[in-house]
């Protein structure tokens, strides 16, 4: 009898907090690196923290972070989907499959899956044309380099990489024909070591620009010990190397985009969708151009931030030849988001070949 | 005053007792640092050790335990016998990923035919994969004395290098948009690991597992090849003089470890995993070597000890995600049972003596 009793007086109390708890909307993120990683996870966390900052107690979100991208990471979506999540921001490429995975076994679960290209009726994915960004290193790369010598550390040589090597080479050529850039793979996102051994490389080659692809502040430390290099920050702006080594930068900006997502899940307007935005609407930032840069030089590239962002310029416009020499875009005409997207070539002018 | 003799003999007992003693001094120690930061230390071990069997989702997190700890246990059995014998494979990393890219490769290879006889013969390749790739150091080690233990970490970085490569060219799916990795094997029925039976994670590879814990077990304890393994590690110069061939024996420790580290790769690929990609590998070959250890390098043992460190794995993640705990802490924690665990086999192989100073 009065076992009963506690079981339904325990069944109330859980009914209860049921209700409380769904009140609350729930937003999961997975995270690729670790949230202090000065880069890529931190601008994610940015992002969230952004959320947390817009609907206050009417949120709760949850992290998991340096998820491995493969077994693991189903396991971590599928946990957080288990634990009464809305909606789960899975933030880097390896993800894909899995957070299709999760999706299916849980229909009523919001997914949004950064930088893939795999959709489906509660998956979206979403990315930022950094590649806008790197025109306006490539501009500033290309007018203060005085040994022409510029060094690329590059991460893996996919579609979104390739694409920003090209941007920075194409806008850089176009200041200073005598450019030549020297391409580094360390094949990873985020390890300090490699990348300061990269920077180094390419130091010792003669560069005296290292552009990075890669998330940690490595790069930026070891241009500081040289002296005489020049560097941009990637993913999140760090200001702590500025205003040299550090010139300017290339910052993601995911809070608007992930306080409109949590929005939508709250008013049941989310849908399915493919976002690609650039720096017009404020996904991708210019940090600040510092004063090691000359003035004309900061003011050039300022009108090009503006005008990539009213879309008068567009970062690939003809004319472009592919490595090989055949034409890709003819005068005038501008590159389709298809191309873009799968974009597995260099333009004429890189040396070296993209690693397979 | 303390003082430290030794025993003539490891005590049975204390060999028996210390993983258990040390698992409990890991959970005061890690309640401590949790406390720290700033957390409920009860809740968080709470997390991690009851959760994922008892808890609330334990219908989920049960049958990955079983997902997680079966590579753990397959690469563990392997590790011990030649741990045993004093021959060193620190590279069941590599021979990991091997195992992985020759099983996937032949798998992709028949790709799209349909056929019972693929994956049999995907186990074959990942088995002649690790195996292979552990010769590597074993032969180098036989004929010019290097040493393996060297040799064979340095192969795993080829290794990754090697999976970087196939994951770009040769093995990537090209279907995938310029995209790394491979073709996914879920979505390839003949190629594909299944659950066995739905809904447990109970797959090929675990039974593999289990299969390799017994064949362990029957081998040290009723197979002249045990025998001569445990003399060579125990007294290698009796073992020599009883007529051990040392030689015979590096090559047979080095080369079943690799296989049973290629076939825990193949099982990972075509299963859970599902694809070759740049990051496939996730330290399985390494941790196998904790496990190795905290089991005794006895199956039995490295049975338990797997689902053990499958637990805290897991228990972890639910505790990074529910409570906020950073991974570092997770991964301390997982650092200290290791710790423990070497730190008190003091207890087994000395006996504590507490004495007046100056006594004798």
């Amino acid at each position: 009898m009065k076992f009963t009793k506690l079981l339904a007086t325990a069944a109330v109390a859980m009914g209860l907090a049921t209700t409380a708890m769904a009140e609350k909307t729930k937003v999961g993120f997975i995270y690729v690196g670790p949230v202090g990683d000065g880069g890529w996870t931190y601008e994610h966390d940015q992002g969230r923290k952004a959320v947390v900052e817009a609907f206050g107690d009417d949120v709760e979100t949850v992290y998991q972070e340096n998820v491995p991208e493969g077994a693991d990471a189903e396991r971590a979506i599928t946990q957080m989907a288990l634990q009464g999540a809305d909606l789960i921001f899975t933030t880097s490429f390896g993800y894909m499959d899995p957070t299709i995975n999760v999706a299916k076994k849980f229909p009523n679960v919001k997914f949004e899956h950064a930088t893939g290209y795999k959709t489906a009726e509660n998956v979206s994915v979403y990315s930022a044309r950094f590649y806008e960004g790197r025109a306006v290193q490539g501009h500033i790369a290309g007018k203060m380099t005085e040994s022409n010598i510029i060094g690329y550390i590059a991460s893996f040589p996919i579609p979104e990489v390739i694409r920003g090597i090209n941007s920075a080479y194409i806008h850089a050529k176009k200041v200073n024909p005598d450019v030549q850039f020297k391409i580094i793979w360390a094949y990873t996102w985020f390890d300090p070591a490699k990348e300061a051994d990269a920077a180094k490389a390419l130091i010792e080659q003669g560069a005296d620009v290292i552009l990075q692809h890669t998330d940690s502040t490595a790069p930026q430390a070891a241009a500081q010990a040289a002296g005489n290099v020049i560097t941009f920050g990637q993913a999140s702006d760090m200001a702590e190397y500025a205003p040299f080594p550090r010139v300017s930068s290339i910052i993601d900006n995911w809070g608007p985009y992930y306080v409109a997502r949590t929005k939508a899940v709250m008013d049941g307007t989310w849908e399915t969708a493919n976002t690609w935005d650039g720096i017009g609407p404020g996904m991708v930032g210019i940090g600040e151009i510092s004063d090691h840069v000359p003035a004309d030089v900061k003011a050039e590239a300022m009108d090009m931030v503006a005008k990539l962002a009213s879309g008068e310029y567009h970062a690939f416009t003809g004319p472009i030849n592919k490595q090989d020499g055949t034409p890709w875009l003819a005068e005038g005409e501008t590159a389709d988001d298809g191309t873009l997207a799968g974009m597995n070539f260099y333009v004429e002018g890189i040396e070296g070949s993209i690693p397979n | 005053m303390i003082q430290l003799e030794r025993r003539p003999q490891p005590s049975r007992f204390w060999s028996f007792f210390t993983p258990v003693v040390a698992v409990i001094v890991t959970m005061i120690a890690g309640g401590l640092l949790f406390a720290a930061l700033g957390k409920n230390p009860i809740e968080a071990i709470r997390t991690i050790f009851y959760d994922p069997l008892f808890g609330e989702f334990s219908f989920y997190y049960r049958p990955q335990l079983l997902v997680k700890g079966g590579p753990l246990i397959l690469i563990a059995i392997g590790l011990s016998l030649g741990f045993r014998a004093g021959i060193w494979n620190i590279g069941a990393e590599g021979q990991y990923i091997l195992g992985a890219i020759c099983g996937a490769a032949v798998g992709l290879a028949f790709y799209p035919t349909e056929s019972v006889f693929i994956f049999p013969l995907m186990i074959i390749a990942g088995l002649l994969g690790g195996m292979a790739w552990a010769m590597i150091p074993a032969l180098l080690k036989v004929k010019f004395g290097t040493n393996e233990i060297l040799v064979s970490l340095m192969l795993v970085y080829v290794a990754e290098q090697l999976l970087a490569s196939m994951s770009l060219g040769l093995l990537r799916n090209p279907e995938g948009h310029g995209f790394p990795g491979s073709r996914n094997f879920q979505s390839y029925e003949s190629g594909h690991n299944a659950e066995l039976i739905a809904g447990t994670g109970l797959h090929w590879g675990l039974a593999a597992a289990f299969i390799a814990v017994i064949l362990a077990y029957v081998l040290l304890n009723k197979h002249i090849l045990g025998f001569n393994i445990r003399l060579t590690g125990e007294a290698p110069r009796a073992a020599r003089f009883g007529g051990v061939n040392p030689t015979r024996l590096i090559v047979l420790c080095m080369g079943i470890s690799g296989a049973l580290a290629g076939m825990a790769g193949l099982f990972e690929v075509s299963g859970p995993s599902g694809q070759i990609s740049i990051d496939f590998n996730v330290g399985y070959g390494f941790t196998a070597i904790i496990v190795a250890f905290l089991g005794r390098l006895h199956p039995i043992g490295i049975l338990l000890a797997g689902l053990l460190m499958a637990l805290t794995y897991i228990g972890g993640e639910i505790a990074q995600a529910n409570l906020g705990l950073p991974a570092a802490a997770i991964q301390v924690f997982q650092g200290m049972l290791l710790f423990f665990l070497l730190a008190l086999d003091l207890l087994s192989n000395f006996r504590i003596r507490f004495a007046a100073k100056g006594a004798v």
